[in-house]
């Protein structure tokens, strides 16, 4: 069972502080209020105009919390955020660039 | 599950990391492109159907607020789950494995409801093109919560009949890292459907 | 032990890398011949103008097949054969990562070429071409099954390579024998990393594209519908943004080759390796950003075709690096002229032709000109059929004798490259010309006014020179098997890991893993000499290998099942299908690949 004793080394660190009960607690405590504050920006007229860049920068942080914490990201070894944010990345530029091909460049008209 | 014939052969990797682990993150940089194409599709059609109903119409924000609560919690109860494991707590893992399958059904029945209202208000997915994007992607995650429940499923049985012991965490780990990320997308989902509408 | 079996059972139940390899080689050569006879029936029907040989309508599905078979059944799973056979002994592993995985994929690729090749039984072959562009596609233009064996057939092709991304990606992340750094693996093996990164996020791209057609078709939905606010294009799009990065994982991998076979024919380590490198990893970067390159004629607009025809030329610098780089590594070198080594120079000077003609069309107002013409059907035969099985072929002249333990043979080899050569340029360099006089693409005939039956009548007779030569390679394989010249260890004088072990490899490959020390091994001869001592001993306890399974066949069997039940248009029929696949997985989960036998 090397791969699990491995595993468990890797993660030797994240028993104490990063990795304890508390703190996932937390974690869970700030998604939970960060999604009440995109639900209340939604409802919040005087806010419209600033609407996208507020809420798409509030669930970069939701993502980036569960990605960092809950899936261990930051306290592992660098390969694992390699290989991911690999996808990630190519990811969210496929993402942007056909947003703005077609919300932002529209095509000529024949 | 042990499928890491060579690592476990001669004890060594060179990382000194797991290959399943290593493996299970690549998979999931996959499936970031998979979404990525899903929510593009979904984002270049914004504003793009001819005919109703319009998200405007439809979407029901407070609805879907409590069940992105609910998949968010479940994440939560994931991470608590892999503890329990990793403590050797039996009836602790169990018990949050098995919040994990509530949380995660309860997102589902919401999908589910959600849906069939949807479809009562003449949204489907031969409609129009929101309708098609619509329920193309929230379908899709919905099936990878679906997969993950039944994970879940099986990762309770075996720990309720004491085979997830701690040095059997990775395999309790990996399922978590599946779930997060099926928590992630549905954080990407949320923002870019729902909320700017 | 089940290794040392070689009945039949042993081969499909095998979960051998080596095997697996093979297989993958033999499978894709015999899509190759199909491919090829495609090929002469198109040649045939182009021959003179207005010729009848065969109907428009099989004429389409001629070409559909061929383009869909030569990439995704030939090209892909040929390269896939050598990452099988040759990666694991490169990095000093015993295995892959996950060998039951790796045999999924083998199994998954072949179902799913015999899905989408079964369409000819139905008389439906698809016949849409391989880019396959909406809304032709759509229920209302193709109402036949044509398309469907194509979206079906090609996601089944979709979901082994990604399995095959992900486990090479682990298995030279993770198995590197101790001491084989990042900087220190052969460069076939760093392109099998890129290549494996590309597969992994290209693949995807592509299965949503075919999921949105499949709903489109089976469920009446309007991505590609521009009657309910849908748009054809955006099929161009995401078939472009897998599309083009594919086009770095066909030619990834025979750069790959010749840049571990040009250093061994010269006898001098490659010129700026770090340079190879990092110019393979900007290729597979870059490649995501020059995909609207093939939609200048949707009319993009100015903004977007500029960004698209910087992007694309930038990406002809690290190509062009590399060439640099492999005649700087022939420069002043002991060059043998082997067969490998001819084909690797061939893949040089026909694929510096073919990139060439891609920066013409790179410019957006010249390629309004070429595009859908034979020009560009041209260039891309210069850089996948010159450039990329001229790659895949030398690295079959060359690690032929460590898989068999036998030569090629060299006369016949020789004639089976200068045939492909010249057959190759005879049937190719013709159509630039017929394509400038405005020969389009995909049509089954041509007017006699145009003046271009002479280039089609040579390009005819050029393709059966390359039947020729094709079927010199196949006998040459087989000879050679058979009472090929023995081979020891390390025949070529090579540097890189997989000459330490005896050839063909032991099941087990290392007696016991070795230390590496330096980027070429096995050319410093204090270092071949403490790796030999543990790579050429016979073992007091071989090492332990994984059983084989029937897990791998039984799931991919339910795969192709599945897909081929959504056929049906019933909702609950695939459901059958995912059932069955539901119970192999779990039965997969609980298998322990090293249970002992009876125990």
């Amino acid at each position: 069972m090397s791969t699990s004793e491995i595993a468990a080394e890797a993660h030797g660190h994240d028993q104490g502080g990063h990795g304890s009960v508390g703190f996932y607690w937390t974690i869970a405590g700030i998604l939970g209020v960060i999604t009440a504050v995109e639900v209340a920006v939604f409802y919040i007229d005087a806010l419209a105009p600033a609407l996208a860049p507020i809420l798409l920068t509030l669930s970069a942080v939701k993502f980036a919390m569960v990605v960092m914490f809950f899936m261990h990201l930051k306290f592992d070894s660098k390969v694992f955020t390699v290989v991911f944010l690999t996808g990630l990345s190519i990811g969210t530029f496929v993402v942007v660039a056909l947003v703005l091909l077609y919300q932002f460049l529209p095509r000529l008209k024949g | 599950m042990s499928d890491t014939a060579v690592a476990e052969d001669h004890h060594y990797t060179a990382t000194g990391l797991p290959t399943w682990k290593v493996g299970f993150w690549t998979f999931l940089g996959s499936e970031c492109l998979f979404f990525a194409s899903l929510i593009s599709t979904y984002m270049v059609y914004k504003g793009a159907s001819t005919t109703g109903p319009f998200p405007a119409d439809v979407l029901n924000i407070p609805l879907t607020s409590v069940s992105t609560f609910v998949l968010l919690m479940s994440s939560l109860a994931m991470v608590l789950a892999l503890d329990g494991v990793r403590r050797g707590d039996k009836r602790l893992a169990s018990f949050w494995l098995a919040m994990v399958i509530v949380l995660g059904g309860t997102f589902l029945g919401f999908q589910v409801y959600e849906f069939t209202h949807f479809v009562h208000e003449g949204l489907t997915i031969s409609g129009n093109v929101f309708g098609s994007s619509f329920f193309v992607l929230t379908g899709f995650h919905g099936a990878h919560v679906t997969v993950g429940v039944i994970w879940m499923t099986v990762l309770f049985i075996m720990s309720l009949r004491g085979k997830l012991t701690p040095a059997e965490a990775l395999k309790v780990e990996i399922a978590g890292l599946y779930w997060h990320f099926v928590d992630i997308v549905w954080i990407v989902i949320f923002t870019l459907i729902y909320l700017l509408q | 032990m089940s290794a040392h079996n070689n009945g039949i059972w042993s081969w499909i139940t095998t979960v051998d890398h080596k095997r697996i390899g093979v297989m993958y080689f033999v499978t894709a050569l015999v899509f190759f011949v199909i491919a090829g006879v495609e090929a002469l029936v198109i040649r045939i029907q182009l021959w003179r103008p207005e010729n009848d040989f065969i109907s428009a309508e099989t004429y389409s599905q001629m070409f559909t097949m061929h383009g869909t078979t030569m990439i995704f059944l030939v090209a892909m799973p040929m390269a896939v054969a050598f990452f099988n056979f040759i990666v694991p002994l490169q990095i000093g592993a015993r295995d892959v990562a996950f060998p039951r995985l790796n045999a999924l994929s083998y199994w998954t690729f072949l179902f799913g070429g015999i899905f989408l090749n079964s369409s000819f039984l139905f008389g439906a072959a698809p016949n849409t071409s391989w880019v396959a562009y909406a809304n032709l596609t759509s229920s209302q233009f193709s109402p036949g099954h044509n398309v469907d064996f194509w979206l079906l057939g090609l996601s089944i092709l979709g979901i082994s390579s990604i399995m095959g991304g992900v486990n090479f990606i682990t298995t030279i992340i993770n198995l590197r024998a101790p001491g084989m750094k990042l900087m220190r693996m052969p460069l076939f093996t760093w392109m099998t990393l890129v290549t494996s990164f590309i597969l992994v996020t290209a693949l995807p791209v592509l299965a949503v594209a075919l999921i949105l057609l499949a709903f489109d078709r089976f469920f009446g939905a309007n991505f590609y519908q521009p009657m309910a606010g849908g748009d054809p294009i955006l099929w161009q799009h995401l078939f472009w943004i897998f599309g083009h990065p594919e086009v770095y994982i066909l030619i990834l991998p025979s750069f790959g080759v010749i840049s571990d076979v040009i250093p061994t024919f010269s006898r001098k380590p490659l010129f700026g390796y770090p340079i190879v490198v990092y110019a393979g990893i900007m290729i597979g970067f870059l490649g995501w950003g020059v995909w609207s390159h093939h939609m200048f004629t949707t009319g993009l607009g100015p903004i977007a075709d500029a960004f698209f025809v910087a992007s694309t030329m930038i990406i002809a610098i690290p190509t062009g690096v590399k060439i640099c780089n492999w005649i700087a590594t022939m420069w002043g070198g002991q060059i043998r002229f082997t067969t490998a080594m001819l084909y690797c120079i061939g893949l040089l000077a026909i694929f510096t032709l073919g990139g060439l003609s891609g920066i013409m069309h790179a410019s957006a107002p010249i390629d309004l000109q070429q595009h859908d013409t034979h020009f560009v059907v041209a260039h891309f035969h210069y850089v996948v059929a010159g450039g990329v099985m001229m790659g895949l072929f030398a690295g079959l002249y060359y690690w032929f004798p460590k898989v068999t333990g036998r030569f090629m043979d060299e006369r016949l080899g020789k004639i089976n490259f200068w045939t492909y050569f010249v057959g190759f340029n005879l049937t190719f360099f013709p159509m630039h010309i017929s394509g400038i006089y405005g020969m389009p693409r995909r049509t089954w005939t041509y007017a006699a006014e145009l003046n271009i039956a002479l280039p089609n009548m040579l390009s005819t007779i050029g393709a059966f020179i390359f039947a020729l030569s094709a079927l010199i390679l196949v006998y040459t394989i087989i000879k050679s098997a058979i009472s090929g010249e023995p081979a020891g260890p390390n025949p070529w004088n090579a540097a890189t890991l997989e000459w330490s072990i005896p050839s063909p490899p032991p099941h087990y490959n290392f007696a016991e893993i070795p230390t590496v020390r330096s980027r070429e091994p096995l050319w410093r001869e204090e270092e071949r000499r403490e790796i030999e001592a543990v790579t050429l001993k016979v073992p007091d306890v071989e090492p332990v290998m994984p059983n084989s399974s029937y897990m791998p066949i039984l799931l991919a069997f339910g795969v192709a099942l599945t897909w081929g039940l959504v056929m049906t248009g019933k909702w609950w029929a695939p459901v059958i299908g995912l059932s069955y696949v539901g119970v192999c997985i779990l039965m997969w989960a609980f298998e322990d690949p090293f249970a002992r036998k009876g125990a």
